[in-house]
């Protein structure tokens, strides 16, 4: 089933076209990769798949059924969740109370406040956070944060997960647990659609990649044929 | 017993809040008449501090608009406080500022920070300016007077807003409505991405803040007994509750009480004697608080018992 | 049916409250553009500029436009000392760039509160004027007195200097790249400290010149501060937020505005700004010539 499509998604931004004609597709359990130079509008087009910016042109349609124009907390509980390049996470508030908001608040379904705690203590345990929970999101060093923003997101019980650059910062080893917890994710039957400058990680996790380059779509496959092909070569040599 | 410690960390515990509010209640059977309307504009500050806080502490939306809301309330009540008995009078000032936030909210909670500050700001001048003019040109009276109530009465109307702000306060702080509300001042973006609808809940938010706001210009209204724009819709009354709140500190529930319930008083003893001088003395504090007491006074005193406690355990 | 004076009259009263309001929104932008502060505390500056030109013309029989030579240059430096204090303080304890903004804007808040209840202080509450230049001068057949005329030459002259150096000049166009970029001018060896302080003393610096002009012209109390505040925010705004020539023009169409509005009910004009500004806030905050 086609979990997410993309159809000519493009943004304007005065004169400028941050995203232009995109074309994409996803399938259920599917593992995505975004990639492409900085700059080529990755972030972007996450942004108006989960509707923090409106689109200028395009649709996009989430399990058959549109989804441009919504808000983002409306499309969040349909079942697309996020993570943030800069980790957005509500600093002053303890890790536990992070996973808890999450939980309270990201579906569609009403959730009494024991099952939610029950559910965000789970979660936590899930990305091994569990030791932290009564700490300040502000104190925590940059691998949990990212743990932390991963627990929120699967706290509104997403069908599709997109993480921007949930690994940038991350030292050899923290990429390789980043990496794992990715494939547990999966291995529970979710989608994941992710923008990774990391290359080892997005050649090794991915089905398949789609490279943007300047707001345009410049080449799509899998991992063997990106890794191949003269225009994605060609773009970040010249970059 | 430490005293200092109970106070600030546990003022709330419910023996301590049922004597306070018997106390409160039956004050007026034994001290001055002098010192129950002391304790009315004290109580008057609070509530307005308090309202203010349930919205604009978690939100960081620093909202000039109090002034606005509660002159709603007081021109409420003096135009149909004639032929209307005080209770409706009151809820129908209450209600009024409510749809009036409702609307704002509505406008407006897309405007962030300065924006949002200079608007609310806007808000209430445009009012005070219109509403002057309009009785200057088209009334022909400038001010107007109210139906007076006995002081006692008023001191009991007052006493009931506060505890029913309160306890909204309270109820708010320890829902999940209020968990979304810190989640929204935190960071709005990721508020709205776990689900939350920002807009929603900031603007009932602000709506139930202006109709404790409303009320309490209602009841005011009937103990200055003459009113007009330039008093209903002071820009005093915005400044004062942001004042007091970041004096007091945002953090607790009991620090807006605080600072408002120590500002008022001082301000009440230092108008008659030296009105310059209260003012210049409120800059000051302020100023003082915002470089070197971030979490107000509330947040200074939690931080020294820490410490305390701290050195006790490494004592001991 | 309107006379051609009746338009003289009221057009050039517009200019000459749109030179006044252009001079204290170019301080202001230059406060909040540059020095990232929105000074709520910028009409003290103006009333103090105001009454001080009052006391030295009273007491002292000291001309407006010589009080105006020697405010402006005061109030610059005890600007730049506030700011290079108080403000580069609180940026520097503040954990990001909205909350500084916040505690920036209180901050100047207590200013006001000091400011203004020490001129109470000093000059108690009444209401104050002289009269200085009041000879009339006929042009066109309208009939202004000369001390307005005056002080919109000066107002105009001064926003035009001002305009130059900050546009034109070596020193203003430094001082411009450093604000608009301050991560790199300091890499490149500018005192950024030194920069920044220099800004908000230059806003102090309008509101030096834009008080004794006002003096000159209008009555004043103490408590006048907040109403020029309230009008250089929203001149600021209506010009675009971070555009100088957005201020000069943004002053000038209010000031016509505010003269035609007066003409038909002197107690709508500022009903008539709020409303403007409000709609502004709705429909368009980035304002005319602002960058979004």
């Amino acid at each position: 089933m086609r979990i997410l499509e993309g159809k000519n998604v493009t943004k304007h931004f005065g004169g400028l076209a941050a995203v232009h004609q995109v074309d994409f597709d996803i399938h259920q359990g599917e593992v995505v990769g975004l990639i492409g130079p900085n700059g080529a509008g990755k972030t972007t087009l996450f942004n108006l798949i989960s509707g923090s910016l409106p689109t200028t042109g395009g649709e996009i349609k989430y399990k058959g059924k549109k989804i441009t124009g919504l808000k983002p907390h409306q499309i969040c509980r349909k079942g697309v969740a996020r993570t943030f390049q800069s980790a957005k996470l509500f600093a002053g508030m303890t890790v536990f109370e992070n996973a808890l908001a999450a939980s309270l608040f990201g579906t569609k379904r009403a959730i009494s406040v024991p099952d939610a705690e029950r559910e965000a203590i789970e979660l936590l345990d899930f990305v091994e956070l569990s030791t932290v929970g009564t700490m300040l999101a502000k104190d925590l060093p940059i691998a949990n944060r990212k743990r932390l923003e991963v627990a929120r997101a699967l706290a509104t019980k997403p069908d599709l997960l997109m993480f921007d650059e949930v690994m940038a910062g991350l030292n050899p080893a923290e990429v390789a647990q980043a990496m794992e917890l990715i494939t547990k994710i999966r291995n529970k039957g979710m989608t994941i659609f992710m923008i990774e400058h990391v290359m080892k990680a997005i050649m090794s996790v991915c089905d398949r990649i789609v490279v943007l380059h300047h707001g345009s779509k410049i080449a799509e496959g899998t991992p063997e044929e990106i890794a191949t092909s003269r225009t994605v070569i060609e773009v970040y040599l010249g970059e | 017993m430490d005293l200092v410690g109970v106070i600030f960390k546990r003022p709330f515990s419910l023996g301590y809040l049922f004597l306070a509010l018997i106390l409160f209640a039956t004050i007026p059977l034994y001290v001055q008449p002098y010192f129950v309307i002391l304790l009315t504009t004290v109580f008057m500050y609070i509530i307005i501090t308090v309202s203010w806080t349930i919205f604009s502490g978690p939100t960081r939306y620093i909202s000039l608009a109090s002034a606005a809301f509660f002159g709603v309330g007081v021109y409420t009540s003096a135009l149909i406080g004639k032929t209307f008995p005080l209770p409706v009078v009151i809820l129908a000032g209450s209600l009024i500022s409510f749809i009036l936030a409702l609307f704002i909210g509505l406008l407006t909670l897309r405007l962030r920070g300065m924006y949002f500050i200079i608007f609310t700001f806007s808000i209430s001048e445009l009012m005070r300016n219109f509403l002057l003019w309009w009785e200057t040109t088209m009334t022909g009276t400038v001010g107007r007077w109210v139906v007076m109530v006995e002081h006692v009465t008023v001191y009991y109307v007052i006493l009931v807003i506060l505890v029913l702000a309160l306890l909204t306060a309270y109820l708010i702080r320890r829902s999940r409505f209020g968990l979304a509300l810190k989640s929204i001042g935190e960071q709005e973006e990721a508020a709205t991405h776990i689900g939350i609808n920002a807009t929603v809940v900031k603007t009932i938010t602000f709506a139930i803040s202006a109709f404790f706001m409303g009320a309490t210009g209602a009841i005011m209204a009937t103990k200055w007994k003459y009113i007009d724009p330039r008093i209903a819709f002071d820009p005093l009354l915005s400044f004062m509750p942001v004042l007091m709140a970041i004096f007091g500190g945002t953090g607790q529930l009991f620090g807006p009480v605080f600072g408002a319930a120590v500002l008022a008083y001082l301000e009440e003893i230092l108008t008659t004697k030296f009105p310059y001088y209260y003012m210049l003395l409120f800059g000051s504090i302020l100023i003082v608080v915002i470089l070197f007491l971030p979490h107000g006074m509330v947040g200074l005193v939690q931080k020294w018992r820490k410490g305390g406690s701290k050195r006790q355990n490494a004592n001991s | 049916m309107i006379v051609f004076t009746t338009i003289l009259d009221v057009v050039i009263g517009g200019l000459i409250m749109g030179g006044i309001y252009a001079l204290i929104a170019v301080g202001l932008s230059l406060q909040y553009g540059v020095g990232r502060v929105l000074n709520v505390s910028h009409g003290e500056f103006i009333m103090i500029g105001a009454f001080a030109t009052w006391s030295l013309y009273t007491l002292l029989g000291v001309s407006p436009l010589v009080s105006l030579i020697i405010c402006g240059p005061v109030l610059f430096v005890i600007g730049f000392l506030i700011h290079r204090t108080l403000f580069q303080y609180l940026r520097g304890q503040s954990e990001s760039i909205g909350a500084f903004a916040d505690s920036s804007l209180l901050a100047s808040f207590g200013l006001l509160f000091i400011i203004q209840n020490v001129a109470l202080l000093i000059w108690k509450a009444d209401i104050r004027g002289y009269s200085y230049l009041n000879s009339s001068v006929s042009i066109l057949g309208a009939i202004f007195a000369a001390n307005r005329l005056v002080a919109l030459l000066f107002a105009v002259v001064i926003s035009l200097v001002f305009y130059f150096f900050l546009t034109r000049t070596r020193l203003g166009k430094g001082i411009r790249a450093a604000a608009e970029d301050p991560v790199t001018a300091q890499v490149m060896g500018v005192n950024i400290h030194r920069v920044l302080a220099i800004c908000f003393g230059l806003g102090a610096l309008m509101a030096g010149f834009a008080g004794p002009l006002i003096s000159m012209i209008y009555e004043i109390q103490p408590t006048m501060g907040l109403e020029y505040t309230v009008i250089a925010i929203i001149v600021v705004v209506l010009g675009g937020l971070g555009s100088i020539t957005g201020s000069l023009i943004g002053g000038f169409i209010l000031g016509l505005i505010g003269s035609i509005v007066t003409y038909f009910d002197p107690g709508l004009s500022l009903v008539a700004y709020y409303i403007i500004f409000i709609l502004l806030l709705l429909i368009r905050p980035t304002g005319i010539l602002g960058k979004g």
